[in-house]
């Protein structure tokens, strides 16, 4: 059948969407901020993973050029592109490990569903709309370097 | 770790050779794989593994805050300077070809700069992450307005 | 032959790690597995041909990320807290649908792609045979990747350079105290230095 045929021929997509979906799973249903994060970037990597099997040609090699022997190479546009979204994911993940230290330094836990609990428990919004423009007080000063 | 003879020399030893492996890897990368980030993230991964055998006081002293900030700034700089010099010789943003009389030529000259810029962002970025996780102190930001919500102790 | 052995090897492998990842407590063994999933990522690109992406993942998903996840571990609680298994049911149970459907759909998409490694594939039909053509002929450098990486497809190298700059910038305003002027930054950063030892 038509349908068999395609997903003989594309099993690997096939493989690598559970893999993404695996790593949504964890994104969404982990409470661990640590644990959301491996989530997230398992997630960026399989999309990578797809991205670059699109990106494969049967009976090619990888796109340096040699003076000599095949002729046929891989695509490099998604090659480039999936450089790009390596870099970005790591400055991503930088940035939201920094933000599960100061959650941590605030709250004393990084368990999603305690924090919101304390917050609730505070009295604190669910968002930042009407938190003052100074927070810490620890500017006697008011900012003027002069 | 500073104490234990095995990690102190192979530091030592392992360091020059890891920053040459990385300007091999920033200047080879026309001809194998290569170029800009793997550079900047191998010749970032020496100073870090001084900074983690000798501790993080040693590692400043190697690159100062001020030079760590001064290259992360040159990086970006480089590579928008780059599109400006080919605006200014009346081309058009980010065009190698003016660079040089011959536009090939030029397009050499342009990659190999574009490149070196983003070696060097990267090298001082991944640098600055480390220092930032590795000196972290959560006494410097635990007291907020809810002062009953824990303060680091856990 | 050979080659479908390999990726099949290689993408169970990763299935493996994955479920691992959900199933492990220690934070610390989720991070050292999260490494391993990159590493593993990173022969399964040198296999799809991928030679630069598979060493700029090896380097900074296996090494610098890693580096990073174990250095955020050492402030912070080893195991995950687990809630009492009835809280966790529903919630696995709602993620879990979410994660079929939006799988279904995907799959769906992914069985009216060309099969893999068909040469005649509108992706390689379009630029590609022009960039692969003049690196040859007009710039004479063989890495095809850097060469659209930092003049074919410039701008989009001089935004991700810009990205990495902002994070830095990010994460040193997060956690180097980089308050509003430098005299609040010194009174941070001699806060965190023997009080209430």
């Amino acid at each position: 059948m038509d349908l068999v045929a395609t997903i003989t021929a594309n099993w690997n997509y096939l493989i690598v969407i559970l893999l993404m979906m695996g790593g949504l799973f964890i994104v969404i249903s982990q409470n661990n901020m640590v644990k959301k994060l491996v989530g997230l970037a398992i997630f960026q990597t399989s999309v990578f993973l797809f991205y670059i099997t699109v990106g494969k040609v049967a009976g090619g090699t990888a796109p340096i050029l040699m003076s000599y022997g095949k002729a046929a190479y891989s695509n490099p546009l998604p090659h480039v592109l999936i450089l790009t979204a390596i870099v970005v994911g790591v400055a991503t993940t930088a940035l939201g490990l920094a933000l599960v230290l100061r959650i941590h330094a605030a709250f004393g836990s990084i368990e999603d569903d305690e924090v919101l609990a304390m917050k609730a428990d505070a009295g604190m919004p669910r968002s930042k709309r009407s938190r003052s423009s100074d927070p810490d007080g620890s500017d006697p000063d008011g900012g003027d370097p002069a | 770790m500073r104490d234990n003879p095995v990690l102190r020399t192979a530091a030592k030893i392992l360091f020059a050779p890891i920053i040459v492996f990385g300007l091999y890897v920033q200047f080879h990368g026309d001809y194998s794989p290569g170029g800009g980030f793997q550079a900047g993230v191998i010749i970032a991964a020496a100073f870090i593994l001084h900074g983690l055998i000798f501790g993080l006081e040693a590692g400043r002293r190697l690159v100062p805050e001020w030079l760590n900030l001064a290259m992360l700034a040159a990086g970006v700089l480089i590579y928008g300077g780059v599109g400006v010099a080919g605006m200014a010789l009346d081309g058009l943003y980010l065009d190698y070809n003016v660079l040089l009389p011959d536009p090939s030529a030029g397009q050499h000259v342009g990659i190999i700069l574009v490149e070196f810029g983003v070696g060097l962002t990267v090298t001082s970025v991944m640098l600055a992450l480390f220092h930032a996780f590795a000196g972290f102190s959560e006494d410097r930001f635990a007291d907020k307005p809810e002062d009953t919500a824990g303060g680091g102790s856990q | 032959m050979t080659v479908f052995v390999t990726n099949m090897l290689l993408l169970l492998f990763l299935v493996f790690l994955l479920v691992l990842v959900i199933r492990t407590r220690r934070l610390f063994a989720v991070v050292v597995l999260a490494g391993a999933y990159s590493l593993v990522s990173a022969a399964m690109f040198v296999n799809l041909d991928a030679v630069d992406v598979a060493f700029t993942e090896a380097a900074v998903g296996a090494g610098i990320s890693t580096v990073l996840f174990l250095a955020t571990m050492a402030y912070l609680p080893g195991r995950e807290k687990v809630l009492p298994s009835s809280g966790r049911f529903g919630n696995n149970m709602s993620a879990a649908i979410i994660c079929v459907i939006a799988g279904a759909l995907l799959v769906a998409a992914a069985v009216e792609l060309p099969a893999v490694g068909d040469p005649n594939a509108p992706a390689h039909l379009h630029v590609a045979p022009r960039y692969l053509e003049e690196s040859y002929s007009f710039l004479h450098i063989p890495n095809v990747v850097t060469t659209v990486l930092a003049s074919y497809r410039g701008f989009d190298t001089l935004g991700e350079t810009i990205v990495v700059f902002t994070a830095g910038l990010g994460v040193l305003v997060l956690l180097s105290g980089y308050t509003r002027t430098r005299r609040t930054r010194n009174e941070t950063l001699s806060r965190g230095e023997g009080d209430d030892a």
